[in-house]
């Protein structure tokens, strides 16, 4: 067991998994408005990610469409996503 | 051009207005979204809407300069709400002001259907029995 002070805190770990914001229909699959993503690369590319997504979360699939935003725009497949991105699953809106 | 762009608990229609009046304007146009009872021919009881707020923010700030780039105007409003929304309550107030009605009409119409299509906003509709998160765009 460690003897490190922060051993048990998240401040301990900061940048071990990419933290994914969640919203509606996404939010109520993965079960948190956050979720903590493990990523083995510092970069991945947002199909790659949906992939990995798409293991853990099976339900993502049956949504009509996922996009994923990096630091608040809509990234395409091809994107590369840095792990300290902001990066958020947004499933279809209904504004308005 | 000068906007006001927010994201609210409730909506102060007559303050959104206020946002809007312009001494060169001739013509203020404003659109209204409200909840209403029915949807699929199911009861809808209430309604709860989500924002990720700072993207959604960003998103109407470019709508709203797309529009100020197609057209003359000289204020626009976008406000949307968040939270639980009672039947009849506003949940989106739009508006543009300008010289001459042509452009706050065609401007309103643009912001409000882009709005629609890619602001990340969502519905979730409450009937008697279940809820179930409206997937509208795309």
């Amino acid at each position: 067991m460690s003897t490190h002070p922060n051993n048990q805190s998240p401040e301990a770990k900061p940048f071990k998994d990419m933290k994914i914001h969640t919203f509606g229909a996404a939010k109520d699959i993965t079960g948190s408005a956050m979720i903590d993503f493990p990523v083995e690369e510092t970069f991945v590319k947002v199909k790659d990610l949906k992939s990995l997504l798409f293991q853990k979360y099976p339900e993502l699939v049956h949504l009509p469409s996922l996009a994923i935003s990096v630091n608040l725009f809509y990234a395409s497949e091809e994107t590369m996503v840095n792990k300290h991105d902001e990066v958020a699953l947004i499933p279809p809106v209904s504004g308005g | 051009m000068e906007h006001h762009i927010s994201i609210e608990k409730d909506i102060d229609i007559n303050a959104a207005y206020q946002h809007l009046i312009h001494p060169k304007s001739g013509g203020i146009c404003t659109f209204i979204g409200t909840v209403r009872d029915l949807n699929n021919d199911k009861d809808v009881s209430h309604l709860f809407f989500e924002a990720y707020e700072k993207m959604a923010i960003l998103k109407m700030q470019e709508l709203a300069q797309e529009a100020a780039q197609e057209w003359p105007l000289h204020k626009i409003v976008i406000i949307h709400a968040v939270g639980e929304k009672k039947i009849t309550d506003p949940v989106v107030f739009i508006g543009a002001s300008s010289a001459h009605r042509d452009a706050a009409f065609a401007a309103s119409r643009y912001l409000i259907d882009r709005l629609k299509e890619v602001v990340p906003i969502w519905k979730k509709e409450t009937y008697q029995d279940h809820s179930t998160w409206i997937n509208a765009h795309p």
